[in-house]
C-alpha cells in the first residue's frame, strides 16, 4: 500500500513537471506529426521519371516500338537519343542521365535468340534505388510480336506486388516510421530523466526519503506508457488522414505491440539515465541507439538484404522487433498470436533493461 | 535502545582518491539537543552528514544512528531521518503546494491528516503566501524555509541539516534559528553544519572539524574555557602597525584584527600576556593599550585549527 502511494507520489510529480515543461510537451506532439509529414512526403522511392537517353543503333520497327513501351512504363523519360553506346556513357558520367539504353545493331535478331541479351541498359549504379529499377525494368514483359510471327516476347518474369498494389511508399514507410518515432522520443525522455534530476540536486532529496529504485523506476515510466500510446494514435491518425495507410489487422493486437515495444524502449532509457553522468551524454547515447534502429532495423533496408553481422545486430534492437509487429498487423492483417516471437522479445527486453536500471541505480552519491 | 545517544560514530573516514575527507571521526551526538559542526569549507562537514544518512559509504568505521548500524540496511532508517541538502533540492518547477504534497505522499504521511499537517506547516514557516508560487521562483530565504518544512514534515526524530544558512540574509537565519529551537524543544535531535560563529554559539554542543579531522569537541562555554590559551585583547590607534608588530613576539600564537581591536592568543603556560603585549607596543612606540579578555568562539576556533601547524612548524 505504501509503496503504491510512492510509486503513485512519483508519477504526479512527473506529469506535473512535464506539463509545465513546454518543450518536452511539444516534442510529445510536434515530433511524430513533424516526422510523419517528412518521410511522408519528402522521401518518396517510387521512382519515376529517370534521365535516360538512348542509342539505337538498329532502328528498325521493333527497336522503336521496344523503346516506346519503355517510355510509357513512366519510369524512364527519354530526354535524348545518342548514335553509339560511347556517348551514352559520356552522359552517364557527366550525371545528364540516369540509364542509357543500348540497342545493337542485331537487335531484331537478339529478341529470337534467347541466348543474348536484346538490349542493354546501363546504369548509374552509385544510386542503389536506381539500380534496383533497372533490374525491375530488366524483366519487363514487353508484348510485342517479333518480325511478324506469332511468337510471345521473352517474358522472363512477371511482377506482382502483393500488400502494396499501388507501390506507394507511405504505406511500407509509416508502420515502420511508427517505430523510429516511438524510439526517438520515448529513449530520450526517459535516458534524461534521472540525469536531470542528479543534475538539479533533486537526487539528493530523492534517495534520502523510503522511495525505493524500483518505485522510482515505475513512476517514472508510467506516464510515458500514456504518452507513447497517445503518440501511437496521432501516427495513425496523420498516416490514416494524410497518407491513406490502413490498418489491416486488429487495432487492439497494434496498440498490445506498442505497449510492449514502449516498454522496452523506457526501460532502455532509464538504462542509459543510470550509466550518464550528464543530460549531454545520455542525448548522445541515444543517438547511439537511434542510428542502428533507423538503419538496421529493417526500416530503411529490407532486414534480409542486409548483411549477417548487420543482421544481428539488429536482432537486438527493439524496433527491429515492433516493424516485423506493424508491418504483419497493419498490412498483412497477421494477428499477434502470429507475431508472438517478436512481442515475447520485446518484453523480455523491457524486463532485462528495467531490471538492470533498478540494479545500477543505487542510493547512493558515490 | 541507546537512550542518551542519537548518533554515536566510532573511527568515521571517507576517503576519495587520495584525499582523505573525513579521519577517524569521533562523534557523540545526544537526543533533543542541537549539536552544530563547525569549520571551514572542505573540512568533511558535508561528507559527515551524507556518511550519516547513508548517502555515501564510509571508507572506514562505523556509526550507529538511531541504533541503527550505519553502513548497513538504511530502509527503517530513512523515515526517521529528515536531511536538508546544502543546495536547494526541491522541484523548482513545482509549486510550494505540489511540493509539500509530494513529500508527504513519499512518507506515507497519514491521508486524512495530510492536509492538516501541510497548513501547519505553510503556517508556522511563513509560506501561506507562496502556497502557489513554483519554488523556483522563491528566495533563498523562502526556498529554506520550504526546504525545512519539507525535512520536518514527517516528524523525524533526527534532523541533519547540511550549511542550511548559507544562501540566507541575517534576518532570515535569526528566523530559521528560533524554527529549529522549537523542534529541539519538541524532541528532534538536531545536526546542523555552519561556518558562522555567531550560529556555532547557539548551539548545544559543537564539535570543530579541520581537514577532516575533528579538533575539539564540547559545549560553547567547555571550548571557550579549555582552549589553553591567553586571550589579549588590544585597542590600537594604528592597528596595522600593531599587529606587525605583536606578531613577531615569540610567545604569541596568533593575532586577528577585529576592526579597532586585535585578539591575541598567548599560551596560558605563559605567566604575564599582557606585560609581554605591552612591553613589545611600548617598544615599538605605539600608543594602545592591552587588557585581558575572556575567549570567543572565534578565539576557540582560532586556537584549535592553528595547533597542527603549530606542531609542524
Amino acid at each position: 500500500m505504501k509503496s503504491l502511494s510512492r510509486i503513485f507520489a512519483i508519477l504526479l510529480k512527473e506529469v506535473r513537471q512535464l506539463r509545465r515543461d513546454r518543450l518536452t510537451f511539444g516534442m510529445v506532439v510536434g515530433l511524430p506529426v513533424m516526422q510523419m509529414l517528412l518521410f511522408g512526403y519528402a522521401i518518396n522511392t517510387d521512382v519515376r521519371n529517370l534521365k535516360t537517353a538512348v542509342a539505337d543503333q538498329a532502328n528498325t520497327h521493333l527497336s522503336r516500338q521496344f523503346v516506346a513501351e519503355m517510355a510509357q512504363s513512366q519510369v524512364v523519360d527519354i530526354v535524348a537519343s545518342v548514335d553509339s553506346p560511347r556517348q551514352l556513357e559520356t552522359l552517364l558520367r557527366d550525371g545528364s542521365i540516369s540509364i542509357g539504353i543500348h540497342i545493337p545493331h542485331d537487335f531484331d535478331r537478339r529478341i529470337v535468340d534467347r541466348t543474348r541479351a536484346a538490349s542493354h541498359l546501363l546504369v548509374d549504379g552509385s544510386d542503389p534505388t536506381i539500380l534496383g529499377v533497372a533490374n525491375q525494368l530488366r524483366v519487363m514483359p514487353f508484348g510485342f510480336d517479333a518480325g511478324g510471327t506469332a511468337s510471345a516476347a521473352p517474358q522472363v518474369i512477371e511482377v506482382r506486388p502483393y500488400y502494396n498494389p499501388e507501390r506507394r511508399t507511405p504505406v511500407n514507410i509509416v508502420p515502420g516510421l511508427m517505430g523510429v518515432i516511438l524510439t526517438m522520443t520515448m529513449i530520450l525522455f526517459t535516458a534524461v530523466a534521472i540525469v536531470r534530476e542528479r543534475e538539479r540536486g533533486n537526487l539528493e532529496l530523492l534517495i534520502n526519503t523510503p522511495v525505493s529504485s524500483a518505485e522510482l523506476m515505475i513512476g517514472k515510466v508510467v506516464p510515458y506508457i500514456l504518452i507513447g500510446m497517445l503518440q501511437l494514435a496521432l501516427i495513425l491518425a496523420v498516416g490514416r488522414l494524410l497518407f491513406d495507410v490502413p490498418v489491416r489487422g486488429s487495432v487492439v493486437d497494434l496498440y498490445l505491440a506498442a505497449f510492449a515495444f514502449i516498454a522496452a524502449n523506457l526501460a532502455l532509457g532509464l538504462f542509459i539515465s543510470t550509466a550518464a553522468r550528464t543530460q549531454f551524454q545520455a542525448m548522445q547515447m541515444t543517438v547511439f541507439i537511434l542510428l542502428p534502429s533507423i538503419l538496421l532495423s529493417g526500416f530503411m533496408f529490407p532486414f534480409e538484404g542486409m548483411p549477417l553481422v548487420a543482421q544481428w545486430l539488429g536482432e537486438i534492437l527493439p524496433n527491429t522487433h515492433f516493424i516485423r509487429l506493424t508491418r504483419g498487423i497493419m498490412l498483412r492483417e497477421a494477428s499477434i498470436g502470429e507475431l508472438y516471437r517478436d512481442v515475447g522479445y520485446l518484453l523480455g527486453f523491457a524486463l532485462v533493461a528495467m531490471t538492470g536500471a533498478a540494479l545500477r541505480f543505487t542510493k547512493r552519491l558515490d | 535502545m541507546n537512550r542518551e545517544f542519537a548518533i554515536e560514530a566510532r573511527g568515521l573516514t571517507k576517503r576519495f582518491g587520495d584525499l582523505v575527507a573525513v579521519s577517524q571521526l569521533d562523534l557523540d551526538v545526544p537526543r533533543g539537543q542541537i549539536y552544530g559542526f563547525l569549520g571551514p569549507n572542505g573540512s568533511g562537514k558535508s561528507t559527515t552528514i551524507r556518511m550519516l544518512c547513508g548517502l555515501l559509504m564510509p571508507s572506514d568505521g562505523k556509526a550507529v544512528v538511531l541504533d541503527t548500524e550505519v553502513p548497513g540496511d538504511a530502509r527503517h532508517l530513512k523515515p526517521r531521518i529528515g536531511y536538508m541538502t546544502q543546495k536547494f533540492s526541491l522541484f523548482g518547477d513545482m509549486t510550494v503546494f505540489e511540493n509539500l504534497q509530494f513529500i508527504a505522499d513519499i512518507y506515507s504521511y497519514p491521508r486524512r491528516e495530510r492536509g492538516e499537517r501541510i497548513e501547519e506547516l505553510l503556517e508556522r514557516y511563513n509560506l501561506r503566501d507562496q502556497r502557489k508560487q513554483l519554488a523556483g521562483t522563491m528566495s533563498g530565504g523562502q526556498k529554506q524555509r520550504l526546504a525545512l518544512a519539507c525535512a520536518v514534515l514527517h516528524r523525524p526524530e533526527l534532523l541533519l541539516l547540511d550549511e542550511p544558512t548559507s544562501a540566507v540574509d541575517p534576518q532570515s537565519r535569526r528566523d530559521f534559528w528560533a524554527a529549529l529551537f522549537r523542534l529541539a524543544e519538541a524532541g528532534t535531535t538536531i545536526l546542523v553544519s555552519t561556518h558562522y560563529m555567531d550560529e556555532a554559539e547557539r548551539c548545544h554542543r559543537l564539535a570543530i572539524l579541520d581537514h577532516g579531522v575533528k579538533v575539539a569537541d564540547g559545549t560553547p562555554s567547555e571550548l571557550k574555557a579549555n582552549t589553553g590559551m591567553h586571550v589579549v585583547e588590544v585597542i590600537a590607534d594604528d592597528p596595522y602597525h600593531a599587529q606587525v608588530v605583536i606578531a613577531k613576539v615569540p610567545e604569541v600564537a596568533s593575532v586577528t584584527q577585529l576592526g579597532v581591536r586585535l585578539r591575541v592568543l598567548i599560551p596560558d603556560t605563559h605567566n604575564d600576556p599582557t606585560g609581554t603585549v605591552d612591553s613589545a607596543l611600548r617598544g615599538a612606540g605605539l600608543d594602545a593599550q592591552a587588557r585581558l579578555s575572556s575567549a570567543t568562539l572565534e578565539d576557540v576556533f582560532v586556537a584549535v585549527t592553528l595547533e597542527p601547524q603549530r606542531q609542524a612548524a
